[in-house]
């Protein structure tokens, strides 16, 4: 290929980002300094690169010219003032050679899950690790993160610039990791990825800053692939990657024209994404060959049962109820059984699913969903006055718009059929 | 004469494209490709889905071995391919250019077919093999 255009440019820097900015991390131990370095080579890669080509490799190009700049600004500071941050230039004797040596290493594979896992530092609140890894593993701008979000630029900068001065000051493990400690750091930057993807996938079809967050689950998966290249033989990162793909798979058919939250069985499968629902199935049946479970790996068997099914009465529940079953030793939560109740009620009929979900009302008493799946059982039940205080309760506990909006379709209808008894 | 063009390229590149790049991509192969139909010069077509959901089965040992991942681990990855008809090299040469201009970067693999047979599955299947 000769001259590349910009777009394939734009993409090769945002693809080569985490694994540049997790080496220069490793070089000098500064996050601020890995991500100068990297913006510095990133300005260099787009003077010299539609001019001569694209390197062979960009992320080593870009480690290599990004380590560069920054030792020579290093080095001119140090002549100004005589405070040489020695312990900040270590690793830097080893010459280009080995720069590109270590990427085809095991090392760089550490590089990265160090650059994901010091965004899900346990300090750190959810929204704060999601943002960070947004800003320094995607490389979104903070206006970009600001919008996905709904605040300010300036909040959202103070909320970043926070949670980067917060892991500055703890400590950062650069030795690369034992077995036992490589496993918790994937496991904490799973849950950080599919926090991000359900900012995403929470997102209402239009209004709430949709357009901005749905591109947020996107992003997760990107990040979920990313780690299973690195790691292509664990079966909960498999199944992470999976559950996200087939939820996903399912963006376009989620709301109706209006915005609001169109529920499983009603939802037009002709709209479900198929490439993502075979990648999605391609992996769980990847990770059952593993035969490790994992709450990852359930949640998305039971996503594969629904997307297998052609029609919503294909759904083979029985399977959902089982795997809900597993799920709830696996990862005990009444949220876990108020949607194993779901499947109750298609298999033994409303009456038990009730009986299965009263018991939660203590623990689930702030739970949108827990009042909209109680109305539902006992609109089925015929019991419309006890529904239609639950939808009530529902929709002064919704989140976004679309879900109020798909309650207030069922208030609507039971308000019709009233009218209707009425006449 | 039936020419196989393997696309390879960085799938962490192309996994990076925005939702509308890759649109904007793939109309701009629909032309090329739409152009060798009218020509009655294409084969099948097929974009594979990334190497994570691959799984490679080494036949080396007994019995054989079921690894997670592509084959080789490589820079640049197997991503798809046509088959094409074509008088010769030189015109295999010209269609990968045609298409290497509707989507930027990455390989083409340009290798002549030995044998080929295009199955029973395609018709029904056709656009997304998913199901």
């Amino acid at each position: 290929m000769g001259v590349p255009d910009m777009a394939w440019i734009d993409a090769a820097l945002r693809a080569a980002r985490p694994q540049a900015i997790g080496a220069l991390l490793r070089y000098f131990r500064d996050l601020d300094t890995a991500e100068e370095a990297f913006q510095d080579a990133c300005l260099r890669a787009l003077k010299t690169w539609p001019v001569k080509g694209p390197p062979r490799d960009p992320a080593a190009w870009l480690i290599f010219v990004g380590r560069n700049t920054a030792v020579d600004q290093l080095r001119r500071r140090r002549k100004q003032a005589p405070l040489p941050p020695e312990e900040m230039l270590s690793d830097l004797d080893d010459a280009e050679e080995a720069v590109v040596e270590q990427l085809d290493g095991a090392q760089y594979r550490d590089d990265i899950l160090r650059l994901l896992f010091i965004c899900c530092h346990p300090e750190l609140p959810a929204t704060q690790q999601i943002a960070l890894a947004l800003r320094i593993v995607s490389g979104l701008t903070v206006p970009q993160i600001a919008r996905a979000f709904l605040v300010g630029e300036s909040a959202m900068e103070q909320r970043i610039t926070r949670a980067k001065s917060r892991i500055a000051k703890a400590e950062v493990p650069f030795e690369a990791p034992g077995p036992l400690e490589r496993a918790e750091r994937l496991a904490a930057v799973a849950a950080m990825i599919y926090l991000l993807f359900n900012e995403g996938y929470s997102a209402s079809g239009n209004g709430d800053g949709a357009a901005m967050r749905q591109p947020l689950a996107e992003e997760a998966i990107r990040l979920a692939r990313l780690l299973l290249r690195l790691y292509p033989a664990e079966p909960e990162i498999m199944g992470l990657t999976a559950l996200m793909l087939l939820q996903h798979s399912r963006a376009a058919a989620r709301f109706d024209a209006e915005g609001a939250l169109v529920l499983l069985d009603d939802q037009d499968r002709s709209l479900w994404n198929r490439p993502l629902i075979a990648e999605g199935l391609a992996l769980i049946d990847k990770a059952m060959r593993h035969a490790r479970t994992g709450p990852y790996q359930v949640q998305a068997a039971i996503a594969a049962l629904h997307a297998r099914a052609e029609r919503p009465d294909a759904t083979d529940w029985a399977e959902i109820d089982l795997l809900y079953e597993t799920l709830e030793r696996l990862q005990p939560s009444p949220v876990v059984t108020l949607n194993r109740a779901v499947a109750v009620s298609k298999l033994r009929g409303p009456e038990a699913a009730l009986a299965m979900i009263e018991p939660l009302a203590p623990r689930l008493g702030g739970y949108f969903n827990f009042f909209g799946v109680k109305g539902a059982f006992l609109l089925q039940l015929g019991r419309k006055e006890e529904a239609r205080v639950a939808f009530d309760q529902a929709i002064a506990l919704a989140n976004t718009a679309a879900e109020a909006a798909h309650i207030r379709l069922h208030l609507d209808r039971l308000m019709r059929d009233n009218t209707t008894a009425a006449r | 004469m039936l020419y196989a063009i393997l696309c390879y390229h960085r799938e962490d590149v192309v996994g990076a494209w925005s939702k509308a790049e890759d649109d904007a991509v793939m109309a701009k192969l629909a032309m090329v490709q739409e152009k060798l139909a009218r020509q009655g010069r294409l084969g099948p077509v097929a974009r594979l889905l990334p190497t994570t959901a691959a799984t490679t089965l080494r036949k080396d040992s007994e019995p054989p071995l079921v690894i997670d991942g592509p084959f080789a681990e490589t820079k640049e990855q197997l991503l798809g391919f046509y088959v094409i008809d074509c008088a010769s090299l030189d015109e295999a040469l010209e269609t990968a250019q045609d298409l290497g201009r509707a989507n930027p970067g990455g390989t083409y693999e340009i290798r002549p077919i030995g044998i080929f047979r295009p199955g029973t599955v395609l018709g029904s299947k056709t656009e997304n093999a998913a199901t």
